[in-house]
């Protein structure tokens, strides 16, 4: 993969788009099915919080309890798939150098940052203002129609939260430079992102962290895929997508 | 953590005993406590809360676990809305850990959590549609379902980050209490799950009361 060469909407060719996302962030665009999305920790620390639903019928979106469960996981990597509300796979996790990614503990809101990093006051911040992921997705949401009712638990990419016996949880890893996610669409799916500190982080600094995006054309599933076949459950679960495709 | 109530089952106001794949849909004020007792054991209840004046405000699994870092609840925790506010705090708690991860059974996750023909056996999901069909009047939508709580449920995370749905950690008679911090609408669906053991493979009615 060449590097691009401007920071904002670099069009690689026809095939490849890529662009990149700057910290304290948010966006949203509509994902095709059979697209790959690799997402890349540009510095190191990154958060990418990160919301799916189907673009035609907007109350169907993202579980992560049904993911979780289905898959018997707590924590997301290679060979899991990511699951809406009505038994479909929104997207498969097909590569991945971190490991473990987290989709329980959602985002800060603005007190949580303020009491934290200070106050966000883009008057004087400009970009540099100090954002929080709550106000994000309120903001990428309305773009749909959608309200906060619509907001459910988020996937946090490049944040490990793990839990010790008692359910204590700690944020106890995030990615380095370089560490990356692909993930292939398995339909047509709204995704909303934003690259807002994970909720869990001790560290003092306001982390400004951005991602790289590249959007492909994904390779056609092989029969040995490891998302399809990673469980019985992800099976079946295909097996809805394809109903859900029918006759197209 | 076990705590014991103080409070007399003779003096609640309401009392109410909720069958195996019914639904309890009902207002718990500012200030009232609201108790669910597992009457036969090994019982889940998915339970919503709501904003009784505002249902747009209403239980956020990821706003709780956030606050008190850390995922079971027991007595002590305070449950969170989705704008951060105290919506209720448990109070008294004889079963010592309850789920908020591991979401409510809908049928179309049964079809791939179990067999895709099993996609026409009740699920929790089904109870609470019905529910909101039924009542028109506190206004909540299909947007307005989400993530819940499993009183009585046991889902531990390992160290390594697996999810495992072990037996139930509850017995007969054991419950949980709740004080609302805000004039409350509770949706409880009895979990009519056949498939796992999260209710002993044989669902059993819970017990709903409320004290001023």
């Amino acid at each position: 993969m060449t590097q691009p060469t401007k920071t904002y909407h670099t069009l690689v060719n026809d095939k490849v788009y890529q662009t990149t996302i700057p910290g304290a962030s948010h966006w949203s665009t509509m994902v095709r099915k059979g697209t790959q999305l690799q997402i890349k920790d540009m510095n190191g620390g990154a958060n990418l919080g990160m919301l799916f639903f189907n673009p035609y019928q907007l109350d169907e979106k993202y579980n992560a309890p049904d993911t979780l469960k289905c898959q018997h996981t707590f924590k997301l990597t290679k060979g899991h798939c990511l699951y809406s509300d009505m038994g479909r796979i929104f997207c498969s996790i097909i590569d991945d150098s971190f490991g473990w990614h987290e989709s329980v503990c959602g985002n800060s809101h603005a007190s949580h940052i303020e009491k934290q990093f200070g106050k966000r006051d883009y008057q004087t911040q400009q970009n540099q203002w100090l954002q929080n992921g709550y106000d994000s997705f309120l903001v990428e949401l309305a773009k749909y129609s959608l309200k906060a009712q619509d907001m459910a638990a988020n996937v946090n990419w490049f944040s490990q939260v793990s839990s010790n016996e008692e359910g204590k949880l700690s944020l106890s890893r995030q990615s380095e430079a370089g560490d990356q996610v692909t993930l292939r669409f398995e339909m047509d799916t709204l995704v909303v992102m934003h690259t807002c500190p994970h909720p869990l982080t001790q560290v003092n600094e306001y982390p400004k962290t951005p991602i790289e995006i590249t959007f492909s054309q994904a390779d056609a599933i092989p029969l040995n895929d490891p998302c399809m076949n990673h469980c019985p459950e992800n099976q079946r679960g295909f097996e809805n997508n394809a109903l859900y495709h029918f006759g197209l | 953590m076990i705590k014991e109530s103080v409070l007399k089952t003779e003096l609640a106001h309401t009392a109410e005993t909720v069958s195996a794949g019914d639904y309890y849909f009902g207002i718990v004020k500012a200030g009232e406590t609201i108790r669910i007792v597992d009457l036969k054991g090994n019982q889940a209840a998915d339970t919503l809360f709501y904003n009784a004046n505002d249902v747009s405000e209403r239980y956020s699994a990821m706003d709780t676990i956030r606050e008190q870092g850390a995922l079971y609840l027991t007595a002590g925790t305070m449950l969170k809305t989705n704008l951060n506010n105290d919506l209720l705090e448990i109070v008294a708690d004889t079963c010592g850990r309850h789920d908020t991860v591991g979401g409510a059974c809908a049928t179309e996750s049964n079809t791939v959590r179990y067999d895709l023909e099993k996609r026409c056996m009740h699920a929790c999901r089904d109870s609470w549609m019905l529910a909101i069909q039924e009542h028109p009047e506190y206004k909540l939508n299909k947007e307005d379902i989400t993530h819940n709580i499993n009183f009585f449920m046991n889902v531990p995370v390992t160290s390594d980050g697996k999810l495992t749905f072990e037996d139930g950690i509850s017995a007969p008679g054991k419950y949980v209490e709740l004080q609302a911090k805000m004039d409350t609408l509770v949706l409880i669906s009895n979990c009519p799950q056949l498939n796992n053991p999260c209710n002993g493979y044989d669902p059993t009615p819970v017990e709903v009361l409320i004290w001023s």
